[in-house]
Protein backbone atom coordinates (compact mmCIF):
# COMPACT_ATOMS: atom_id res chain seq x y z
CA UNK A 1 0.00 0.00 0.00
CA UNK A 2 0.91 3.52 -0.38
CA UNK A 3 1.85 5.58 2.50
CA UNK A 4 1.57 9.56 2.52
CA UNK A 5 4.34 10.67 5.06
CA UNK A 6 3.60 14.32 6.39
CA UNK A 7 6.76 16.95 5.99
CA UNK A 8 7.71 16.41 9.73
CA UNK A 9 7.99 13.15 9.43
CA UNK A 10 10.00 13.17 6.32
CA UNK A 11 13.64 13.46 8.10
CA UNK A 12 12.88 9.63 8.61
CA UNK A 13 11.96 8.64 5.06
CA UNK A 14 14.99 10.67 3.41
CA UNK A 15 12.46 13.38 2.21
CA UNK A 16 10.18 10.75 0.63
CA UNK A 17 6.61 11.60 0.84
CA UNK A 18 5.19 8.02 -0.22
CA UNK A 19 6.51 5.27 0.93
CA UNK A 20 5.58 1.57 -0.08
CA UNK A 21 4.55 -0.63 3.16
CA UNK A 22 2.85 -4.05 3.70
CA UNK A 23 1.26 -5.20 6.49
CA UNK A 24 -2.86 -6.42 7.30
CA UNK A 25 -3.48 -3.93 10.12
CA UNK A 26 -2.57 -0.31 10.52
CA UNK A 27 -0.18 -1.38 13.69
CA UNK A 28 1.87 -3.49 11.31
CA UNK A 29 1.94 -1.50 8.35
CA UNK A 30 3.77 1.12 10.86
CA UNK A 31 5.82 -1.57 12.44
CA UNK A 32 7.14 -2.03 9.04
CA UNK A 33 7.63 1.32 8.07
CA UNK A 34 9.92 1.90 11.45
CA UNK A 35 12.16 -1.05 10.89
CA UNK A 36 13.06 0.85 7.41
CA UNK A 37 13.16 4.49 8.88
CA UNK A 38 13.53 3.65 13.23
CA UNK A 39 12.42 5.77 15.48
CA UNK A 40 9.47 6.60 12.98
CA UNK A 41 6.85 4.93 15.09
CA UNK A 42 7.47 6.34 18.67
CA UNK A 43 6.83 9.98 17.24
CA UNK A 44 3.37 9.10 16.25
CA UNK A 45 2.29 6.30 18.70
CA UNK A 46 2.86 6.62 22.24
CA UNK A 47 4.30 3.72 24.41
CA UNK A 48 0.97 2.18 25.17
CA UNK A 49 0.11 1.92 21.77
CA UNK A 50 -2.57 4.92 20.77
CA UNK A 51 -1.83 7.36 18.09
CA UNK A 52 -0.66 10.08 19.09
CA UNK A 53 -2.85 13.20 20.28
CA UNK A 54 -2.25 15.61 16.98
CA UNK A 55 -1.93 12.54 14.74
CA UNK A 56 -4.21 11.57 12.16
CA UNK A 57 -3.90 8.11 10.07
CA UNK A 58 -6.63 7.67 7.31
CA UNK A 59 -7.19 4.44 5.40
CA UNK A 60 -8.18 5.70 1.82
CA UNK A 61 -10.82 8.60 3.28
CA UNK A 62 -11.87 7.01 6.70
CA UNK A 63 -10.24 7.51 10.13
CA UNK A 64 -8.56 4.94 11.67
CA UNK A 65 -8.57 5.11 15.21
CA UNK A 66 -6.75 2.34 16.39
CA UNK A 67 -3.55 0.28 15.47
CA UNK A 68 -6.16 -3.17 14.88
CA UNK A 69 -7.41 -0.94 12.02
CA UNK A 70 -7.29 -3.49 8.91
CA UNK A 71 -5.26 -2.39 5.80
CA UNK A 72 -5.32 -3.97 2.43
CA UNK A 73 -2.44 -3.73 -0.32
CA UNK A 74 -4.60 -1.34 -2.37
CA UNK A 75 -5.38 1.13 0.39
CA UNK A 76 -3.80 4.42 0.33
CA UNK A 77 -2.89 5.53 3.82
CA UNK A 78 -2.56 9.27 4.74
CA UNK A 79 -0.83 10.48 8.46
CA UNK A 80 -1.54 13.36 9.05
CA UNK A 81 -0.12 16.02 11.35
CA UNK A 82 -3.45 17.51 12.74
CA UNK A 83 -4.17 21.26 12.59
CA UNK A 84 -4.09 21.91 16.51
CA UNK A 85 -0.54 24.39 16.47
CA UNK A 86 -0.38 28.25 16.59
CA UNK A 87 2.17 28.93 18.84
CA UNK B 1 34.75 28.76 52.90
CA UNK B 2 36.04 27.29 56.47
CA UNK B 3 33.41 24.08 55.83
CA UNK B 4 35.15 23.69 52.99
CA UNK B 5 38.25 22.06 54.51
CA UNK B 6 35.63 19.36 56.23
CA UNK B 7 34.55 17.75 53.40
CA UNK B 8 35.74 16.83 50.03
CA UNK B 9 37.27 17.92 47.44
CA UNK B 10 40.04 20.30 46.52
CA UNK B 11 38.86 23.89 44.96
CA UNK B 12 39.78 23.56 41.11
CA UNK B 13 41.52 26.08 39.42
CA UNK B 14 39.16 28.71 36.80
CA UNK B 15 38.53 27.90 33.63
CA UNK B 16 40.21 30.47 31.09
CA UNK B 17 39.07 28.99 27.72
CA UNK B 18 36.49 29.75 25.64
CA UNK B 19 32.77 28.81 26.48
CA UNK B 20 29.67 28.07 24.86
CA UNK B 21 25.89 29.08 25.78
CA UNK B 22 23.62 26.13 24.94
CA UNK B 23 20.49 27.30 24.63
CA UNK B 24 17.03 25.02 24.38
CA UNK B 25 14.29 26.95 23.38
CA UNK B 26 10.76 26.78 21.91
CA UNK B 27 11.55 26.44 18.46
CA UNK B 28 15.01 24.68 18.41
CA UNK B 29 18.71 24.78 19.86
CA UNK B 30 21.30 27.63 19.15
CA UNK B 31 25.10 27.74 20.21
CA UNK B 32 26.08 30.65 21.52
CA UNK B 33 30.15 30.55 21.39
CA UNK B 34 32.49 33.28 23.27
CA UNK B 35 35.94 33.73 23.39
CA UNK B 36 38.01 33.22 26.27
CA UNK B 37 37.98 36.67 27.25
CA UNK B 38 33.92 36.41 27.03
CA UNK B 39 33.38 39.45 24.69
CA UNK B 40 33.33 38.20 21.86
CA UNK B 41 30.14 35.85 21.21
CA UNK B 42 28.71 34.11 17.77
CA UNK B 43 25.64 33.02 17.79
CA UNK B 44 25.02 29.86 15.47
CA UNK B 45 22.06 29.11 13.14
CA UNK B 46 18.68 27.22 14.72
CA UNK B 47 19.38 23.54 15.67
CA UNK B 48 16.24 21.62 15.34
CA UNK B 49 14.31 24.60 13.82
CA UNK B 50 10.93 24.41 15.34
CA UNK B 51 11.47 21.13 17.77
CA UNK B 52 10.60 22.39 21.27
CA UNK B 53 14.07 22.16 22.80
CA UNK B 54 13.76 21.53 26.80
CA UNK B 55 17.18 21.10 27.31
CA UNK B 56 20.42 21.00 25.68
CA UNK B 57 23.38 19.38 27.82
CA UNK B 58 26.76 18.71 27.12
CA UNK B 59 29.29 15.60 28.93
CA UNK B 60 31.75 17.25 30.69
CA UNK B 61 33.35 13.75 30.58
CA UNK B 62 34.41 13.91 27.25
CA UNK B 63 33.94 17.64 25.95
CA UNK B 64 32.15 16.39 22.80
CA UNK B 65 28.96 14.92 23.73
CA UNK B 66 25.54 16.74 23.52
CA UNK B 67 22.34 15.53 24.33
CA UNK B 68 18.77 17.59 23.29
CA UNK B 69 15.73 16.80 24.93
CA UNK B 70 13.16 17.40 22.05
CA UNK B 71 9.64 17.08 20.74
CA UNK B 72 7.50 18.93 18.29
CA UNK B 73 4.24 19.51 18.79
CA UNK B 74 3.15 16.87 16.58
CA UNK B 75 5.65 14.09 17.42
CA UNK B 76 6.16 12.42 20.34
CA UNK B 77 9.49 13.22 22.36
CA UNK B 78 12.90 11.93 21.60
CA UNK B 79 16.56 12.64 22.29
CA UNK B 80 19.33 13.83 19.78
CA UNK B 81 22.84 12.98 20.18
CA UNK B 82 25.80 14.80 19.08
CA UNK B 83 28.96 13.09 19.05
CA UNK B 84 31.21 16.34 17.81
CA UNK B 85 29.88 19.02 20.42
CA UNK B 86 27.28 19.90 17.13
CA UNK B 87 28.35 19.61 14.25
CA UNK B 88 26.31 16.54 13.26
CA UNK B 89 23.01 14.88 14.85
CA UNK B 90 21.34 11.50 15.12
CA UNK B 91 18.20 10.54 17.19
CA UNK B 92 18.85 8.23 19.45
CA UNK B 93 18.19 4.43 19.15
CA UNK B 94 15.93 3.94 21.77
CA UNK B 95 14.11 7.71 23.60
CA UNK B 96 13.21 7.49 27.32
CA UNK B 97 10.04 5.81 27.46
CA UNK B 98 7.11 4.26 30.11
CA UNK B 99 6.69 0.35 29.77
CA UNK B 100 4.04 -0.72 27.69
CA UNK B 101 1.09 -1.90 30.55
CA UNK B 102 -1.04 -5.21 29.32
CA UNK B 103 -4.22 -4.58 27.74
CA UNK B 104 -6.93 -2.68 30.04
CA UNK B 105 -4.62 -0.59 32.18
CA UNK B 106 -4.01 2.63 31.74
CA UNK B 107 -0.07 2.85 31.75
CA UNK B 108 1.59 6.12 31.37
CA UNK B 109 2.67 8.40 28.41
CA UNK B 110 5.87 10.13 28.25
CA UNK B 111 5.01 13.76 27.00
CA UNK B 112 8.30 14.93 26.79
CA UNK B 113 11.07 14.89 28.18
CA UNK B 114 12.35 17.59 30.62
CA UNK B 115 15.65 17.33 32.06
CA UNK B 116 19.14 15.44 31.21
CA UNK B 117 21.78 15.06 33.57
CA UNK B 118 25.33 13.56 32.99
CA UNK B 119 26.09 11.14 35.39
CA UNK B 120 29.14 10.35 37.47
CA UNK B 121 32.78 10.90 36.78
CA UNK B 122 33.62 7.33 37.70
CA UNK B 123 30.66 5.93 35.29
CA UNK B 124 31.21 7.52 31.52
CA UNK B 125 28.28 6.75 29.48
CA UNK B 126 25.98 6.83 31.97
CA UNK B 127 23.13 9.73 31.94
CA UNK B 128 19.66 10.64 33.65
CA UNK B 129 16.32 12.09 31.83
CA UNK B 130 13.61 13.29 33.97
CA UNK B 131 9.76 13.75 32.19
CA UNK B 132 7.01 15.18 32.03
CA UNK B 133 4.60 13.20 33.97
CA UNK B 134 7.79 12.75 36.24
CA UNK B 135 9.82 9.75 35.42
CA UNK B 136 13.14 8.89 35.80
CA UNK B 137 15.29 7.27 33.53
CA UNK B 138 18.89 6.17 32.36
CA UNK B 139 20.86 5.44 29.87
CA UNK B 140 24.58 3.68 30.27
CA UNK B 141 25.78 3.76 26.54
CA UNK B 142 26.00 7.76 26.20
CA UNK B 143 22.63 8.32 25.90
CA UNK B 144 21.69 5.98 22.82
CA UNK B 145 19.40 3.91 24.58
CA UNK B 146 17.65 4.71 27.52
CA UNK B 147 15.94 2.43 30.34
CA UNK B 148 12.95 3.83 33.25
CA UNK B 149 14.64 3.71 36.71
CA UNK B 150 12.02 0.73 38.34
CA UNK B 151 12.84 1.84 42.02
CA UNK B 152 11.25 5.33 41.47
CA UNK B 153 9.66 4.64 37.72
CA UNK B 154 7.46 1.71 39.78
CA UNK B 155 7.35 2.72 43.57
CA UNK B 156 4.41 1.94 44.85
CA UNK B 157 4.07 5.87 46.86
CA UNK B 158 5.07 6.99 42.92
CA UNK B 159 1.68 8.10 42.80
CA UNK B 160 0.96 9.59 45.78
CA UNK B 161 4.38 11.23 45.95
CA UNK B 162 3.68 12.92 42.40
CA UNK B 163 -0.39 13.93 42.56
CA UNK B 164 -2.33 13.73 39.46
CA UNK B 165 -1.80 14.64 35.75
CA UNK B 166 -2.69 18.14 36.84
CA UNK B 167 -1.05 18.44 39.59
CA UNK B 168 1.93 20.20 38.44
CA UNK B 169 3.27 23.04 35.78
CA UNK B 170 1.16 24.29 33.16
CA UNK B 171 2.87 22.10 30.53
CA UNK B 172 3.18 19.00 32.57
CA UNK B 173 4.04 18.01 35.21
CA UNK B 174 8.17 17.45 35.29
CA UNK B 175 10.64 15.39 36.99
CA UNK B 176 14.02 17.62 36.92
CA UNK B 177 17.61 18.79 39.03
CA UNK B 178 18.40 15.24 38.92
CA UNK B 179 22.02 15.42 41.44
CA UNK B 180 24.24 12.72 41.48
CA UNK B 181 26.88 13.01 44.24
CA UNK B 182 30.34 13.41 43.34
CA UNK B 183 31.48 11.67 46.21
CA UNK B 184 29.14 8.71 45.23
CA UNK B 185 27.18 7.70 42.28
CA UNK B 186 24.46 5.41 43.79
CA UNK B 187 23.59 8.76 46.21
CA UNK B 188 21.27 10.62 43.93
CA UNK B 189 18.90 13.61 44.33
CA UNK B 190 15.65 14.36 42.09
CA UNK B 191 13.06 17.34 42.31
CA UNK B 192 9.33 16.66 41.03
CA UNK B 193 7.26 20.05 40.20
CA UNK B 194 5.05 18.54 41.85
CA UNK B 195 6.12 16.25 44.29
CA UNK B 196 9.04 17.65 46.37
CA UNK B 197 12.97 16.60 47.00
CA UNK B 198 13.61 12.87 46.97
CA UNK B 199 16.95 11.43 47.43
CA UNK B 200 18.33 7.96 46.88
CA UNK B 201 21.23 5.98 48.27
CA UNK B 202 21.24 2.96 46.29
CA UNK B 203 21.39 3.91 42.77
CA UNK B 204 17.47 4.77 42.18
CA UNK B 205 16.17 1.37 44.13
CA UNK B 206 14.76 3.57 47.26
CA UNK B 207 13.18 7.08 47.56
CA UNK B 208 12.65 8.86 50.00
CA UNK B 209 11.14 12.22 50.83
CA UNK B 210 13.30 15.46 51.55
CA UNK B 211 11.09 17.77 52.40
CA UNK B 212 11.08 18.80 55.82
CA UNK B 213 11.07 22.53 56.75
CA UNK B 214 10.45 23.30 53.22
CA UNK B 215 6.80 25.04 53.08
CA UNK B 216 4.10 24.39 50.64
CA UNK B 217 1.80 26.85 51.38
CA UNK B 218 -0.34 25.75 48.27
CA UNK B 219 -1.57 22.30 49.73
CA UNK B 220 -4.03 22.89 53.17
CA UNK B 221 -1.26 20.63 55.12
CA UNK B 222 0.65 22.37 57.07
CA UNK B 223 3.60 20.33 56.77
CA UNK B 224 3.39 17.69 54.33
CA UNK B 225 5.95 15.16 53.67
CA UNK B 226 5.39 15.54 50.02
CA UNK B 227 3.55 17.50 47.46
CA UNK B 228 6.02 20.46 47.01
CA UNK B 229 7.20 22.16 44.28
CA UNK B 230 10.58 22.73 43.80
CA UNK B 231 11.92 25.00 40.96
CA UNK B 232 15.40 24.43 41.31
CA UNK B 233 17.62 21.61 43.16
CA UNK B 234 21.64 22.15 43.65
CA UNK B 235 24.40 20.34 45.92
CA UNK B 236 27.80 22.08 45.58
CA UNK B 237 30.05 19.85 44.28
CA UNK B 238 32.79 20.70 46.96
CA UNK B 239 30.70 20.31 49.85
CA UNK B 240 28.41 17.87 48.49
CA UNK B 241 26.41 17.81 51.62
CA UNK B 242 24.59 21.47 51.29
CA UNK B 243 21.83 21.59 48.77
CA UNK B 244 20.21 24.76 47.73
CA UNK B 245 16.66 25.07 46.24
CA UNK B 246 14.42 27.82 44.42
CA UNK B 247 11.30 26.98 45.19
CA UNK B 248 7.29 27.75 44.46
CA UNK B 249 7.59 28.48 48.49
CA UNK B 250 10.92 30.67 49.03
CA UNK B 251 14.63 30.28 48.60
CA UNK B 252 16.61 26.77 51.16
CA UNK B 253 19.62 25.56 52.42
CA UNK B 254 19.92 22.33 54.00
CA UNK B 255 22.87 21.07 55.51
CA UNK B 256 22.19 17.48 54.92
CA UNK B 257 23.14 16.23 58.44
CA UNK B 258 20.26 18.13 59.57
CA UNK B 259 18.05 17.08 57.28
CA UNK B 260 16.20 20.50 57.04
CA UNK B 261 15.52 23.24 54.82
CA UNK B 262 16.20 26.45 56.13
CA UNK B 263 14.64 29.56 54.24
CA UNK B 264 17.10 31.35 53.56
CA UNK B 265 14.99 33.58 51.37
CA UNK B 266 13.20 35.42 54.57
CA UNK B 267 16.54 37.70 54.13
CA UNK B 268 15.72 38.67 50.58
CA UNK B 269 14.01 42.28 50.21
CA UNK B 270 10.51 42.23 51.53
CA UNK B 271 8.85 44.09 48.53
CA UNK B 272 11.16 42.06 45.97
CA UNK B 273 10.40 38.26 48.00
CA UNK B 274 12.31 35.05 47.25
CA UNK B 275 10.02 33.43 44.52
CA UNK B 276 11.75 32.26 41.56
CA UNK B 277 12.74 29.90 39.22
CA UNK B 278 16.81 29.29 38.73
CA UNK B 279 18.96 28.84 41.32
CA UNK B 280 23.29 29.20 40.47
CA UNK B 281 26.16 28.26 42.64
CA UNK B 282 29.23 29.44 42.38
CA UNK B 283 31.96 26.52 41.23
CA UNK B 284 34.42 27.19 43.98
CA UNK B 285 32.51 29.04 46.91
CA UNK B 286 29.51 26.97 48.74
CA UNK B 287 28.64 30.04 50.44
CA UNK B 288 27.83 32.08 47.33
CA UNK B 289 24.52 31.69 45.22
CA UNK B 290 22.37 33.44 42.92
CA UNK B 291 18.83 33.77 42.34
CA UNK B 292 16.82 35.60 39.54
CA UNK B 293 13.83 36.65 41.62
CA UNK B 294 9.97 36.87 40.07
CA UNK B 295 6.41 38.41 40.90
CA UNK B 296 4.94 35.62 42.86
CA UNK B 297 2.22 37.66 44.48
CA UNK B 298 -1.92 37.84 43.79
CA UNK B 299 -2.23 35.65 40.11
CA UNK B 300 1.53 35.15 40.16
CA UNK B 301 3.04 37.30 36.88
CA UNK B 302 5.94 35.48 36.85
CA UNK B 303 7.35 38.64 35.81
CA UNK B 304 10.91 40.45 37.52
CA UNK B 305 8.90 42.46 40.37
CA UNK B 306 7.74 45.68 39.66
CA UNK B 307 8.88 45.44 36.13
CA UNK B 308 12.73 45.82 37.08
CA UNK B 309 15.11 42.70 36.35
CA UNK B 310 17.91 42.23 39.01
CA UNK B 311 19.44 39.12 40.10
CA UNK B 312 20.62 38.62 43.77
CA UNK B 313 23.58 37.36 45.51
CA UNK B 314 24.82 35.76 48.68
CA UNK B 315 28.22 35.57 49.60
CA UNK B 316 27.25 33.96 53.20
CA UNK B 317 25.45 30.81 52.06
CA UNK B 318 21.73 33.11 52.64
CA UNK B 319 22.57 35.18 55.04
CA UNK B 320 22.39 38.50 53.33
CA UNK B 321 21.56 39.28 49.59
CA UNK B 322 22.71 41.64 47.38
CA UNK B 323 20.69 43.68 43.92
CA UNK B 324 22.79 43.00 40.91
CA UNK B 325 20.78 45.06 37.99
CA UNK B 326 23.06 47.10 36.57
CA UNK B 327 22.66 46.49 32.27
CA UNK B 328 19.82 45.34 33.02
CA UNK B 329 16.68 47.40 31.51
CA UNK B 330 15.31 49.89 33.71
CA UNK B 331 11.80 48.52 32.76
CA UNK B 332 11.24 45.22 31.73
CA UNK B 333 9.40 42.08 32.42
CA UNK B 334 11.37 39.36 31.97
CA UNK B 335 10.36 35.46 33.07
CA UNK B 336 13.44 33.17 33.21
CA UNK B 337 12.60 29.36 33.47
CA UNK B 338 13.83 27.12 36.03
CA UNK B 339 16.26 25.41 33.90
CA UNK B 340 17.57 28.92 31.91
CA UNK B 341 20.57 29.89 34.32
CA UNK B 342 23.93 29.02 34.33
CA UNK B 343 27.37 29.81 35.14
CA UNK B 344 30.56 29.09 33.83
CA UNK B 345 33.26 28.08 36.01
CA UNK B 346 35.89 31.51 35.23
CA UNK B 347 37.29 33.62 37.34
CA UNK B 348 35.41 36.35 38.41
CA UNK B 349 32.33 33.60 37.44
CA UNK B 350 29.98 33.80 34.18
CA UNK B 351 26.25 33.98 34.82
CA UNK B 352 24.58 33.25 31.86
CA UNK B 353 20.44 33.65 31.91
CA UNK B 354 17.79 33.55 29.11
CA UNK B 355 14.43 34.93 28.91
CA UNK B 356 11.27 33.71 27.48
CA UNK B 357 11.25 36.67 25.13
CA UNK B 358 14.48 35.25 23.96
CA UNK B 359 17.38 37.44 24.87
CA UNK B 360 20.34 36.03 26.44
CA UNK B 361 21.94 37.76 28.89
CA UNK B 362 25.63 37.73 29.96
CA UNK B 363 27.37 38.98 32.96
CA UNK B 364 31.53 38.22 33.17
CA UNK B 365 31.40 39.39 36.71
CA UNK B 366 29.51 37.31 38.49
CA UNK B 367 26.52 39.63 38.09
CA UNK B 368 28.21 42.93 38.73
CA UNK B 369 27.41 43.90 35.26
CA UNK B 370 25.09 42.22 32.55
CA UNK B 371 24.62 42.81 28.93
CA UNK B 372 22.93 41.23 26.01
CA UNK B 373 24.53 39.69 22.97
CA UNK B 374 21.74 37.54 21.49
CA UNK B 375 18.26 38.18 21.05
CA UNK B 376 15.20 37.80 19.20
CA UNK B 377 15.68 34.27 19.85
CA UNK B 378 12.34 32.25 20.42
CA UNK B 379 11.51 31.92 24.10
CA UNK B 380 14.03 30.63 25.66
CA UNK B 381 13.35 27.25 27.71
CA UNK B 382 16.96 26.57 29.00
CA UNK B 383 20.72 27.77 29.35
CA UNK B 384 23.38 25.67 29.80
CA UNK B 385 27.12 26.40 29.86
CA UNK B 386 30.02 24.15 28.45
CA UNK B 387 33.97 25.18 28.91
CA UNK B 388 35.41 24.81 25.16
CA UNK B 389 39.26 23.67 25.38
CA UNK B 390 41.94 26.85 25.04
Amino acid sequence: MKVQIPTPLRSYTGKESVVEAGGATVGEMLAEIDRRYPGFHFRIIDEQGSIREHIKIFINEKPAHNLSSPVQPADTIHIICALSGGV
Amino acid sequence: MSVLKSQSNSIPKPSTGPVAVLIGTRKGAFILRGDKTRRMWKLSMPIFLGHIVHHMVSDPRDGRTLLIAARTGHLGPTVFRSTDFGKSWKEVERPPAFPKVPEGQKGLVLDHVFWLTPGHASQPGVWYAGSSPQGLFRSEDGGRTWEGVSGFNDHPMRTAWTGGLGDGTPDGPKLHSINVDPRDPNHIYIGMSSGGVFESVDGGKGWEPLNKGCAADFLPTPDPEYGHDPHRILLHPLMPDRLYQQNHCGIYRMERSEGQWIRIGRNMPKKVGDIGFPIVLHPRDPDMVWVFPMDGTEVWPRTSPEGKPACYVTRNAGKTWKRLDKGFPKRAWFTVKRQAMANDAHEPVGLYLGTTSGEIWVSRNGGSSWSCPASHLPEIYSVEVAELPK
